[in-house]
C-alpha cells in the first residue's frame, strides 16, 4: 500500500509575517522557509503507519517552485521513501492543487492522501475536500488519530461535542489536525542520505492540468493596529462607558 | 553512552562568513590538489543566516579573492556605498558633521558595499554546497569531544527533545559524535566551544584580554523620498558621555530600507546604563530621526562584537584544530568591520590544512601554520596599523582619543612605534551602583522608540519551550546576593531581549528570573557579568533568532 502525503512550502511560523508596502503580497526575501507545520504531521503520520507494517511506500509531493524541493528533502529526511516535484511557478489556488492531487493519485494509486488540513500561509483548508470531491473518495478530516484495519481507516476527529470516529473505505482522503502526533526530530545521517533519495519533477502538462485561478487577491494589509486600552475604577463606569459606546443596551 | 558518530576530514562550527570561508577554500584547495575532502558545516541556527547580524558595510577584499568572479555568480553584494557621512552628535537636538578630512582613513568606505551578511552567507552556503560540503543547519555542536592524548577530535551535537528537568521527552534524540581530523571553530564572537578551547589550550597567554562590544540593530523600511541608496551614516558623541565608547550607524541599503544600530563598549562603567535605552534614544537625534519618521521597523536583533584587536589575538591552533574569525577575534574596531578578516582567516585555515595534508597525516596535529600565515596576511597588517584606535578610545575618550587616532592613522599611517595596552577585562570594569548616576531614559513613544519585548518580537526568535535553561549560573545565589546590591544586577539592563530580571516572589523577596526563550544569542550576559557567574550554553538546535535580512 502506498501513501501520497502533500508538503507545502511556507514562510516558517516563528518569523513574524510583514505584509509588503503596495500591499501586493507578504514579503518572502530572505525569510526562512519551512514545511507547513500541519503537512510535517501528515508525513509523520504516514511514516508511523509505514513503520507499523501497514504501508509499503511513502510518496512525499510538492507543488511549486524549484526551490520547494528543500521541503521535499526535509520529507525525504524525515523517512519518506520517494518524492515527486510538480514543478511551477505559477500562483496555485486550492482548487488546482487538488486536480494536480487527483492527476498524481490516478497516476500513482495510493490508498491514502494525507495532507494538513490548512496551510498556515493562506489558511484555506480546502486542498483535502475538494481532492475528496474530484476523486469520488470518502474523506476524514481534522484527523486526531488514525487506524488503519485493513481496507478501512478509522479515523478520530475532534468536534465541538467530544470525539467523533468515522470509518472511511480506502482509498481515501485524510486531512491532519495539530494533536495528530509530534512529528521527530530529522537525524543528521539521513539528512545525507535524504540527498540521495529520487525526486522526480514533472510539469503541469505532464499531468494534464491547467492552471485556472478562481479567486483573485485583491489586497493583503497588515491586522490594525490595536489602540491602547483605558483602566476604569469600577464595574459601573464600564457599563457607563459601554453603553456610552453602544456595545450594550 | 554509546552514541553513533560520523567522520569527517573537517568539521566546521559554524556558517557564518568564517566558517562558510572556510569550506569553500577547502574544497577549492582538495579540488585543485586532487584530494578528496569530505568536509561538514554545522549550524545551531535554524537554518544558515538565522543566526547571522551584522551591519553590514563589506570590504570585499576576501571576496575578491576567494570567488573573484563573485558578481557574475550573483552574490548578494549589490549597493556600493555613494556617500560616507560621520556626525559628531552633541546632544539630543544637535549634531556636527565632520569635514572629510578630519575622518580617520579607516573609517573611508570607498570601495565597499553595504549587505545584508546573513543573505551573504546564505549565498556562500549555496557555493560551499554546490562543492560537496554537507551543511546542517538546526544542529549544535554542544561539547568538545577529546583524544585520550588530550586532542581534539571533533564534537557532539546537542540533545533533542530533552525536557525541562532534564528527563527524556517522546522523540529524545541523543547527539552525534562529529569526528574529524582536524575541527573548525567559527562560532562568532565569544563562541562558547572557542571560549573552552582557550581555556584547555592555554591559547590566551601572553596576550591582552578580548575586549567586546554590543551591537543592537534595526531594520526600517523608510519612506522612499528620504532614502538615498548608498548612503553610509556614523554617529559618535551623544547619547554617550565623552567615557563611553560607540556609535551609531545606520546604512541605506536596497529596497527603500534602511539597517540602523548602535554599539557599545563592553567596558561601560556605570551599572546603570543600559545598551538598549540608549540605541532608541539615539534614534531620537534628528540627524537619524530624519530618515526614520513616517517609516516602519521590520527587525531587531543583536550580538557582541570582539574589539580587542591585535593585542587580543589568541594562538589559534592547538592539537586537532583551529579557531577562526570573531571566535578568535579578527574585527578590526577602527574600520568597525570584522566580515572580510573573518573570512580571510577562513580561507588561511583552509590553506594550512591542504597544504599540511598534502605533507602527511594532519589528524589531531596542531597546525601552528595558521598563525605563521595570519602573521604574514594583510589581516596582520590592517590589524597591526589599527592596533592604537581602540586603547585611544579607552585611555583618552572619545575627544582626544579620536584625535590621537586621526593623528595616528592619517598621518603616521599606523607607523608609531609602541603599541597600548588595555589590560582590563570588560568584566571588571563597573563600579558599584551607589557610586553611579542613573540615566533617565524616554518612555517608548511606539514611534521611533520601542519596549524590549516588542522588539524581542521583531527578531523572530524562538526556543523549544521545554527544556533545561541554556543560560547557566555556577552559584545560583550570586545574582541576588552579590549583584543586586552591588551593581543593582546589570544583566537586567545589559540584556538587550530581555532575558534577566528581578521579580518579587509571593512573599515580596527579590527573585532572579531567566527567560531564556527570549535569547537572541548575543552572548553579552556570559561576557559582562562582574561575577563571571553566567555561562551560555547551546540550547535545542534550531533554538534563537530567525533573522531575515540582517
Amino acid at each position: 500500500m502506498k501513501i501520497l502525503v502533500g508538503v507545502k512550502r511556507v514562510v516558517d511560523y516563528n518569523v513574524r509575517i510583514q505584509v509588503k508596502a503596495d500591499g501586493s503580497g507578504v514579503a518572502t526575501d530572505g525569510v526562512k522557509m519551512s514545511m507547513n507545520p500541519f503537512d510535517e504531521i501528515a508525513v509523520e503520520e504516514a511514516l508511523r503507519i509505514k513503520e507499523a507494517g501497514k504501508a509499503d511506500e511513502v510518496i512525499a509531493v510538492t507543488i511549486g517552485p524549484k526551490v520547494c524541493q528543500e521541503q521535499l528533502r526535509t520529507a525525504l529526511a524525515m523517512g519518506a521513501d520517494r518524492a515527486i516535484h510538480v514543478e511551477t511557478d505559477d500562483e496555485i489556488q486550492p482548487l488546482t492543487g487538488a486536480r494536480i492531487l487527483k492527476a498524481l493519485a490516478d497516476k500513482e494509486e495510493p490508498k491514502i492522501v494525507l495532507l494538513g488540513k490548512q496551510a498556515i500561509d493562506d489558511d484555506n483548508n480546502q486542498t483535502a475536500q475538494m481532492l475528496g470531491g474530484l476523486s469520488h473518495w470518502p474523506q476524514a478530516t481534522f484527523a486526531s488519530e488514525v487506524v488503519i484495519e485493513g481496507d478501512t481507516a478509522l479515523v478520530t476527529r475532534e468536534i465541538d461535542s467530544g470525539l467523533e470516529t468515522l470509518s472511511v473505505d480506502l482509498p481515501a482522503v485524510i486531512s491532519v489536525d495539530l494533536r495528530l502526533n509530534e512529528p521527530r526530530y530529522v537525524k543528521l545521517p539521513n539528512i545525507m542520505k535524504a540527498k540521495r533519495k529520487p525526486i522526480e519533477t514533472l510539469t503541469l502538462a505532464d499531468l494534464n492540468v491547467e492552471v485556472a485561478p478562481s479567486v483573485t487577491v485583491l489586497k493583503t494589509s497588515a491586522p490594525a493596529k490595536r489602540e491602547a486600552g483605558i483602566k476604569v475604577e469600577s464595574v459601573e463606569e464600564l457599563v457607563i462607558i459601554l453603553k456610552e459606546k453602544g456595545l450594550i443596551e | 553512552m554509546e552514541r553513533e558518530s560520523m567522520e569527517f576530514d573537517v568539521v566546521i562550527v559554524g556558517a557564518g562568513p568564517a566558517g562558510l570561508s572556510a569550506a569553500c577554500k577547502l574544497m577549492q584547495l582538495a579540488e585543485e590538489k586532487n584530494q578528496e575532502l569530505m568536509v561538514c558545516v554545522i549550524e545551531k541556527g535554524s537554518e544558515v543566516g538565522a543566526h547571522i547580524l551584522s551591519g553590514a558595510v563589506l570590504e570585499p577584499t576576501a571576496m575578491n579573492e576567494l570567488f573573484p568572479d563573485w558578481k557574475d555568480k550573483g552574490a548578494p553584494i549589490k549597493t556600493q556605498v555613494k556617500g560616507d557621512d560621520v556626525y559628531y552628535l552633541t546632544g539630543e537636538e544637535k549634531g556636527i558633521k565632520t569635514p572629510n578630512f578630519l575622518i580617520p582613513k579607516p573609517m573611508h568606505n570607498e570601495g565597499n558595499y553595504i549587505v545584508s551578511m546573513a543573505n551573504v552567507c546564505r549565498w556562500l552556503a549555496e557555493q560551499a554546497e554546490s562543492m560537496g560540503v554537507e551543511i546542517f543547519p538546526g544542529f549544535t555542536a554542544s561539547e568538545v569531544l577529546f583524544n585520550d592524548d588530550g586532542s581534539v577530535k571533533g564534537i557532539l551535537t546537542g540533545d533533542m527533545g530533552v525536557a525541562e528537568d532534564g528527563s527524556e521527552k517522546d522523540g529524545y534524540m541523543p547527539g552525534m559524535e562529529l569526528l574529524a581530523k582536524q575541527t573548525i571553530f567559527a562560532e562568532g564572537c565569544r563562541g562558547h566551544l572557542g571560549k573552552q578551547l582557550m581555556d584547555t589550550f592555554n591559547l590566551r597567554d601572553n596576550v591582552d584580554p578580548q575586549h567586546y562590544g554590543l551591537g543592537i540593530k534595526e531594520i526600517w523600511a523608510i519612506d522612499p523620498e528620504k532614502h538615498q541608496e548608498g548612503l553610509v551614516v556614523h554617529t559618535a558623541g551623544w547619547p554617550l558621555d565623552n567615557h563611553t565608547e560607540g556609535g551609531g550607524f545606520l546604512y541605506h541599503m536596497e529596497n527603500n530600507q534602511v539597517a540602523l544600530g548602535f554599539i557599545i563598549a563592553l567596558n561601560y562603567t556605570n551599572p546603570h546604563l543600559s545598551p538598549f535605552d540608549e540605541m532608541q534614544r539615539w534614534k531620537l537625534n534628528p540627524k537619524i530621526a530624519q530618515f526614520l519618521e513616517g517609516g516602519e521597523r521590520v527587525a531587531y536583533g543583536a550580538r557582541a562584537v570582539n574589539k580587542g584587536g591585535m593585542q587580543s589575538v589568541p594562538k589559534l591552533s592547538f592539537p586537532g584544530g583551529l579557531l577562526v574569525g570573531c571566535d578568535a577575534g579578527f574585527l578590526n574596531g577602527a574600520k568597525i568591520k570584522g566580515n572580510h578578516t573573518a573570512m580571510k582567516t577562513g580561507m588561511l585555515a583552509a590553506e594550512a590544512i591542504i597544504e599540511s595534508i598534502l605533507a602527511g597525516d594532519v589528524s589531531s596535529k596542531e597546525l601552528s601554520l595558521l598563525d605563521e600565515k595570519y602573521k604574514a596576511s594583510w589581516v596582520f597588517d590592517e590589524l597591526h596599523k589599527t592596533r592604537n584606535f581602540g586603547p585611544a578610545l579607552h585611555k583618552f575618550g572619545t575627544l582626544i582619543g579620536g584625535s590621537f587616532a586621526w593623528l595616528d592613522q592619517n598621518i603616521f599611517a599606523g607607523k608609531l612605534p609602541f603599541t597600548w595596552h588595555n589590560t582590563t577585562p570588560d568584566h571588571e570594569t563597573l563600579k558599584p551602583a551607589a557610586q553611579c548616576e542613573a540615566p533617565v531614559y524616554p518612555k517608548p513613544d511606539g514611534k521611533l522608540t520601542f519596549d524590549k519585548l516588542s522588539s524581542v518580537f521583531l527578531s523572530s526568535t524562538n526556543h523549544e519551550e521545554d527544556q533545561p535553561c541554556h543560560l547557566k549560573l555556577a552559584d545560583p545565589l550570586i545574582p541576588i546576593n552579590q549583584n543586586l546590591p552591588l551593581y543593582d544586577e546589570p544583566a537586567q539592563r545589559y540584556c538587550p531581549a530581555g532575558v534577566y530580571e528581578v521579580v518579587a516572589d509571593e512573599n515580596g523577596k527579590d527573585q532572579f528570573q531567566i527567560n531564556g526563550q527570549n535569547c537572541v544569542h548575543c552572548k553579552t550576559c556570559d561576557i559582562k557579568d562582574p561575577a563571571q557567574n553566567i555561562t551560555w550554553v547551546t540550547p535545542e538546535g534550531g533554538g534563537g533568532p530567525n533573522y531575515s535580512n540582517m
